[in-house]
């Protein structure tokens, strides 16, 4: 069964028709590629998976149940994660507070709950461990170079029984370094059986960590294939219109 | 590989020291400490109890609001409105009290309107996205008018059947012969304390002033938090206008006035960022203690009263300065 599908979607803003009638649907452990030129229609679709916006029309599914989304909240509670194009740091936070921002752990002290820094430390210290990250969960965000704060962003995906991830750009504004490292992260998502949607400009990310590809052009799904059975040129002419649909 | 990934995540990059060393209130604390010993030797009337008990004393008030403002800054905002507030705050408890009903019926009154001036400033800033500067400026004219209103401009003195009572809270020194403001501010400046460092209140506080954007999508309901913090800083100005008026004994409609500069100068050499994110309980307090120390030695040394604003002025942008070069140094 399918953790995610889409049957039907569309969004209008007023007059403008932002995603027009997309289905697709994604297995646990998988890779999409979502792919598409500025206003094409991909950030409204997550957007509307991730509890942002709501469809004008069509169905959300989870793991064969319909669910409605109101807020970003119940797609949390649901297991949806979304790790933001600007990754949503506070700077002025250590990392493991950026981590738990939102879910703070806690340990009740008399009638009072007051924060549980230690438990916070090693747990964001094992996510970081996991993730492979130098990363110390004392340190300040705003010390941190691009790669850390990935990671600082992912592991916070980590935190719950997330069934998928949505990523939003994460190799936008990073070095080529960072950018294998933040493949890296989203490999190691996939091995733990997570389901991730990775919209992103760069073909050679796509390519290298997708198993398939969704292209989008004007609203629509143009695209739907493996990654085997495409190439990038194909893909681009999908995402330009040389191609009109496959 | 020398290092393993395990000792680089559970190494810590500063050690205690050094991360007190690069805090702005310790050398603040320490000009406020080398201050006093200056004072000490240099004039006889510095240390002497009577004086001790003076500066310790008229530090509260200031100290006491700075609490709530370094709450209100540490989210980004700023509160312009706490000077009147504390005047209109001190007025209801003064003329309550003095159409003869309890202290505990003034008090209650008085909280009472700080926290729904309080509310009002929040929900502007928060739910309609008034710049706070804006609401609160209009709230520093509008609370003053309404002491005004309250009291047809005219000094109170008289509170009615609990007139001492009121005098013994404000004026009276109930432990080891420490002023009880100064009692009052010490407890206040531990909670503060308490919830800014272990408290998911406090931990949201910084979220919002560091990036108010993500916390918002990482589920912080700032909106609720903003109107809290309001309140709180509200709040601090009236219970500072309570115990200022059982001290001062009267209560007139100029009290307070350009308070809130001082106030927001006390958070901001005790280390708060005007920019939002950052800020101590204790930093308010030290402060609170240079400013009143400036304006205490100048008149024990001789020094023309006028010569007061430049000298606070002159440690507010010292005190900043600071910071500034520790910033370009970390940023190099």
């Amino acid at each position: 069964m399918a953790v995610l599908e889409l049957t039907n979607i569309s969004k209008h803003f007023g007059a403008i028709q932002a995603v027009n009638d997309v289905s697709f649907s994604l297995q646990a452990g998988e890779v999409l590629g979502l792919m598409g030129d500025n206003g094409a229609g991909k950030s409204t679709l997550v957007k509307m998976i991730a509890g942002n916006f709501r469809p004008s029309s069509g169905a959300i599914a989870l793991n064969g149940q319909e669910i409605v989304l109101h807020k970003p909240l119940d797609a949390r509670r649901h297991g949806i994660e979304i790790v933001h194009q600007d990754l949503a740091l506070c700077d002025n936070l250590t990392a493991a507070a950026n981590v738990f921002l939102g879910r703070e752990l806690r340990r009740g002290v008399g009638p009072i709950s007051i924060l549980d820094y230690r438990s916070m430390y090693q747990h964001a210290g094992a996510l970081f461990r996991e993730l492979k990250s130098e990363t110390r969960p004392r340190d300040l965000v705003r010390q941190m170079s691009g790669g850390q704060r990935q990671a600082v962003a992912i592991a916070r995906t980590m935190l719950s029984k997330a069934q998928i991830v949505l990523m939003d750009e994460p190799t936008a504004a990073i070095s080529v370094r960072q950018v294998a490292e933040v493949l890296n992260h989203i490999r190691h998502l996939r091995d733990r059986g997570i389901a991730v949607i990775l919209i992103s400009h760069r073909m050679p990310d796509v390519f290298s960590v997708a198993d398939r590809v969704v292209v989008m052009r004007r609203g629509r799904k143009v695209a739907d294939k493996p990654i085997a059975s495409s190439s990038p040129e194909e893909v681009t002419g999908l995402i330009t219109g040389a191609i009109e649909m496959v | 590989m020398a290092v393993t990934l395990d000792q680089t995540i559970e190494q810590k990059q500063k050690t205690l020291w050094a991360s007190i060393l690069g805090h702005q209130t310790f050398w603040v604390l320490v000009a406020v400490i080398l201050a006093c010993i200056f004072l000490s030797f240099a004039t006889d009337a510095f240390a002497t109890s009577r004086n001790l008990y003076n500066i310790t004393r008229n530090v509260t008030f200031v100290a006491i609001i700075a609490l709530g403002m370094t709450l209100v800054i540490i989210t980004g905002g700023i509160d312009l409105s706490v000077g009147s507030v504390l005047c209109l705050c001190s007025m209801i408890l003064a003329v309550v009290m003095n159409a003869g009903y309890s202290i505990e019926v003034g008090i209650a009154a008085s909280i009472a309107t700080a926290l729904v001036i309080g509310a009002f400033n929040g929900v502007l800033i928060a739910y309609i996205g008034f710049p706070p500067f804006v609401v609160t400026l209009g709230m520093l004219s509008v609370a003053r008018s309404l002491a005004m209103v309250a009291s047809n401009n005219t000094v109170v003195f008289q509170f009615g059947p609990d007139h001492d009572k009121l005098l013994a809270l404000g004026g009276g020194a109930w432990l080891f012969g420490i002023a009880n403001p100064v009692l009052y501010m010490i407890v206040l400046a531990l909670l503060t304390g308490f919830v800014l460092r272990w408290t998911r209140f406090g931990r949201y506080l910084f979220a919002i002033g560091g990036n108010e954007h993500a916390a918002t999508l990482t589920g912080v309901p700032v909106k609720r938090i903003k109107v809290i913090v309001y309140m709180i800083s509200a709040l601090s100005a009236g219970v500072a206008g309570i115990i200022q008026t059982g001290w001062l004994g009267a209560v007139t409609t100029n009290i307070g006035a350009g308070m809130e500069l001082q106030v927001i100068a006390a958070a901001v050499i005790g280390g708060a960022n005007l920019a939002g994110g950052v800020g101590t309980a204790f930093g308010a307090l030290v402060g609170a203690a240079l400013i009143e120390v400036i304006r205490n030695s100048l008149g024990l040394l001789g020094i023309n009263a006028f010569w007061q604003g430049t000298f606070i002025g002159g440690a507010t942008i010292l005190a900043v300065l600071f910071d500034r070069i520790r910033n370009f140094r970390q940023s190099e």
